[in-house]
């Protein structure tokens, strides 16, 4: 019997247990997976983490190691090489390792703090062979950063998310040509100022609405054909062309991994892949909370650590019996906002609430409204699908809501 | 000197392997690729068929009901899984009707056991998914589902165990006849053997020629298949084929013994045998068929596409031949080559009887294999066991698939031993989940590297030029 098992080490899991333990709660377990506390912030050796949380640029590691310093610090337990096959929705979790074999817990909480996966190839059905030499740009990144080789020299990157932008400067940097960075929508998804440096500043070409379209090479990746596409996506023939190449990286969407919440019977919402919350980032299962990449794919750290002390704090109220549950307010966004978090509010107290848009807009403005009331109105000058956004509402404005709809309003 | 030199480690030339095992024979596997498996073995439907498809009377139908009969028991001894699933042959109008009638007589005449038509409200009870605009099925419960690779891998893991040999990367590039001999060279090695045994796959026609044999031809059939996540795996339960047609059986919608769901596959004639490219048009078209066979089909699930070839005979059945000056082929085996390949294996041996070759009981001969799904298989008290014995089982390398550190030692250092990435997949499903390798791929290199004792730069995906990495970093450390 535990207090407090969170499930998973890295940014999430550790500032959570660190949360959990300032709130109160001694009783805590993290189960990791890997060798060390970090998660996939291990790997992402370069900088720009932590501007918002410390207000300095640091590395992957070295921002990782804040909160691994302090899990020591205050004597979190904490297994590694320990991975969770199961967790039910009484919170018995069952894991396993090299000393204790398959072993079984039972916690008054869970925390789900497992991150996120990369989309893989086999995902698109991209036409072609099937040779070595195609990567998710994570795993490119692994085998650069951490083992010290080189997964190609001549690179095309489909997909213009962060990882894929981080490695097309990160493969320049060691000597490989990046020739283009093919991203099927109009916009990158990735962080505006890792276009910037990351793509601008080393001269490699973003083809905006650009798909590969078919894989050559028999053993290893020879060339690959990319093509613009039409407004619904599908390739313009007269536009293909071929770039040899022996490398492929994909940086086309990270997804929760949510196998052991559905496991728990914990609701998942179709939109971010994660499971629906309230607040506290408490899932439909009661005393199971989720945070970080595993709730929604976040774009910043900062924003996962912020997260996942909501998560720590709120598991802490609930396992000292401190948890105050009164309204039931749902919130639904329209067509442009595609998804909040949480999804509704139990608690009558200042909630901010994160949003992400579906396309890039200008001189936007988001309202909140309960039925004909408006609750809230903000002006945003831009709004783009890779950039979290949010809004604070207080108590005060949840006084009497039912329900909360959050729009856009576009000039 | 081999008494039998065997030319191709597919699922045909694995399973004779073993069946002649069995025997006080010096037995040698030749196989082009870095790995077995690596031909029509590697990529097909996963089907043992019930029987009715075949013509009366012909080695297709002979051999795949026998075939199919024997199967059980060969993966129950070689640890392979297998699960008789049935499957349903479904029509949507009159003619589809008439032409299933046509498969059940087919079927009887074949002996295949307990063939039923069903009524649209049956086959929806047991098929609450299948589609609402079909009309009748025809039910064959000894319909079965099999992974061909895996019972390839244990067939010839077990041959070699009995005492066959393996050597890959052997193309076969001429057969020179001395005396009584053959003399099989590969471009930089060759070997002598008094027995040859054509099992070459899409290059069997080719190999034939090599012994002045131009009696057939084989051209590659392209099927194109895509795979769905294992949360799509219950979506049906039995293989459902659409009635066939002039075109083939079609499009068919089967879960796969290790619970993902399978579709495909397209069947176009190409003439190049090396040509395993998947297509736009292909998934367009299995997509749409797949969606009139069975109602929402959760394309969003797909995990990965692929395309095999198989080996089509120009005689339209396949050929085994009695030994001619002891050379035998075992050619054009298409569906239902694997369903068959048991029966083909026992055919192969009793033609070696008759020509005369001497069976002498090889006496340490186990026909047994641990299943490679030991660890996998085993209750949480025999895993514990297995942990504490070796605690390389309690470190999860796959995390979508839980594969074991210890299950890919084993899938290393157990004949016959995988030397790549994609061998450590097939036989263990480590990089075959939901994220295809992209967090287990670069452990498994380091596992391969330090196992086999090769630079980390030098591990390919299946051998050849197909390296995962091509140089250090900057500052990766000098060898």
């Amino acid at each position: 019997m535990k207090d407090l098992v969170i499930i998973g080490g890295g940014p999430a899991g550790m500032s959570a247990a660190i949360a959990a333990y300032e709130s109160g709660v001694r009783d805590i377990l993290i189960l990791e997976r890997d060798a060390g506390l970090g998660g996939i912030l291990q790997q992402c050796i370069h900088n720009g983490f932590g501007l918002h949380k410390f207000g300095e640029e640091l590395t992957g590691p070295e921002y990782a190691w804040k909160y691994e310093k302090r899990v020591k610090e205050l004597g979190i337990e904490h297994k590694l090489n320990t991975m969770v096959l199961d967790v039910t929705p009484d919170k018995v979790v069952t894991a396993t390792n090299s000393e204790d074999g398959i072993f079984q817990i039972k916690a008054k909480a869970i925390i789900l703090a497992m991150g996120c996966r990369e989309r893989s190839k086999g995902a698109l059905n991209i036409a072609g062979t099937r040779p070595a030499g195609i990567y998710s740009a994570g795993t490119a990144q692994k085998f650069v950063n951490t083992k010290g080789f080189l997964p190609g020299k001549n690179v095309v990157i489909l997909g213009s998310g962060d990882i894929g932008l981080i490695m097309a400067r990160r493969m320049t940097l060691e000597g490989a040509k990046v020739h283009a960075v093919c991203e099927l929508m109009p916009y990158s998804g990735g962080l505006a100022r890792n276009i910037e440096q990351c793509l601008n500043d080393f001269d490699i070409p973003l083809l905006l609405q650009h798909t590969v379209v078919e894989i050559h090479g028999k053993e290893r990746l020879e060339g690959v054909t990319i093509a613009k596409v039409d407004a619904n996506k599908k390739p313009i023939c007269e536009t293909m062309k071929y770039i040899p190449c022996d490398t492929l990286l994909l940086s086309v969407g990270l997804i929760p991994e949510n196998e052991l919440s559905k496991g728990a019977n914990v609701d998942i919402s179709s939109i971010t892949n994660g499971a629906i919350v309230d607040q506290n980032r408490q899932t439909s299962c009661d005393g199971i909370f989720a945070c970080g990449n595993v709730l929604h794919v976040h774009d910043l750290v900062d924003f996962v650590s912020g997260e996942a002390e909501i998560a720590g704090k709120a598991a802490a109220d609930y396992i000292n019996g401190r948890q105050k549950d009164k309204t039931n307010i749902v919130i639904n966004a329209d067509g442009k906002i595609r998804y909040t978090v949480p999804q509704k509010i139990t608690e009558q107290k200042d909630v901010k609430v994160y949003f992400r848009v579906n396309d890039i807009y200008k001189n936007a403005k988001i309202l909140v409204r309960d039925g004909d009331k408006v609750v809230l109105s903000k002006r945003k000058p831009r709004l783009a699908p890779g950039e979290m956004e949010y809004v604070t509402i207080t108590a005060e404005q949840l006084k009497n809501a039912k329900t909360l709809d959050f729009c856009l309003e576009v000039q | 000197m081999y008494d039998i030199a065997i030319i191709g480690a597919g699922v045909i030339g694995g399973l004779i392997a073993r069946a002649l095992s069995k025997y006080d024979l010096k037995i040698c596997i030749l196989e082009k690729e870095n790995d077995v498996a690596m031909g029509a073995t590697k990529a097909n439907s996963a089907i043992v068929h019930a029987g009715f498809d075949a013509k009366e009377g012909s080695l297709k139908a002979q051999l795949n009901v026998k075939g199919s009969k024997m199967m059980p028991e060969v993966c129950r001894e070689l640890g392979v899984h297998y699960k008789n699933n049935g499957s349903l042959v479904i029509g949507f109008d009159d003619e589809d009707r008439a032409t299933i009638n046509t498969l059940l007589q087919r079927g009887i005449k074949n002996q295949v056991e307990g063939l039923k038509i069903l009524e649209k409200d049956e086959l929806k009870a047991l098929e609450p998914n299948i589609s609402d605009s079909v009309s009748c099925a025809l039910y064959a419960p000894t319909g079965a589902i099999v992974c061909p690779y895996d019972l390839t891998i244990a067939a010839i893991g077990n041959a070699m165990d009995n005492g066959a040999e393996l050597k890959c990367n052997f193309e076969v590039t001429g057969i020179k006849r001395d005396d009584n001999d053959y003399e099989i060279f590969s471009r930089n090695d060759s070997i002598k053997a008094k027995y040859v045994i054509n099992c070459a796959g899409l290059y069997s026609d080719e190999i034939a020629k090599m012994v002045g044999d131009n009696s057939f031809n084989v051209h590659a059939r392209r099927g194109e298949y895509i795979l769905l996540d294992k949360e799509a795996g219950n979506l049906v339960s039995h293989t459902i084929f659409r009635t066939p047609s002039k075109m083939g059986k079609g499009i068919l919608v089967t879960p796969t013994v290790h619970g993902n769901l399978l579709l495909g596959p397209t069947s176009v004639d190409i003439d190049d045998k090396e040509n395993k490219s998947t297509t736009q048009g292909g998934f367009e078209d299995i997509i749409e068929n797949a969606k009139q066979n069975v109602v929402a089909v959760p394309i969003g699930k797909t995990i990965t596409s692929f395309c095999g070839l198989r080996a089509v005979g120009s005689t339209g059945d396949f050929i085994i031949n009695s030994p001619k000056q002891n050379f035998i082929n075992v050619a054009g085996i298409e569906s239902p080559g694997l369903s068959a390949s048991p029966a083909i294996a026992e055919y192969v041996v009793n033609l070696l009887k008759e020509n005369g070759l001497e069976l002498k009981e090889n006496s340490t001969y186990n026909p047994c294999r641990e299943s490679a799904h030991a660890f996998c298989d085993a209750t949480i008290e025999e895993k514990n066991k297995m942990i504490k014995n070796n605690p390389a089982y309690g470190r999860i390398v796959c995390r979508c698939e839980g594969i074991t550190e210890g299950e890919i030692l084993a899938a290393i250092h157990r004949n016959p031993k995988a030397r790549d990435l994609d061998g450590i997949k097939r036989r263990t499903r480590a990089q075959m989940g939901r994220c295809q390798g992209g967090f287990c791929g670069p452990y498994i290199t380091e596992i391969l590297s330090r196992e086999l004792c090769v630079p980390f730069d030098e591990i390919t995906k299946f051998g050849g030029e197909s390296k995962i990495n091509l140089c250090q970093t900057k500052g990766g450390k000098s060898q």
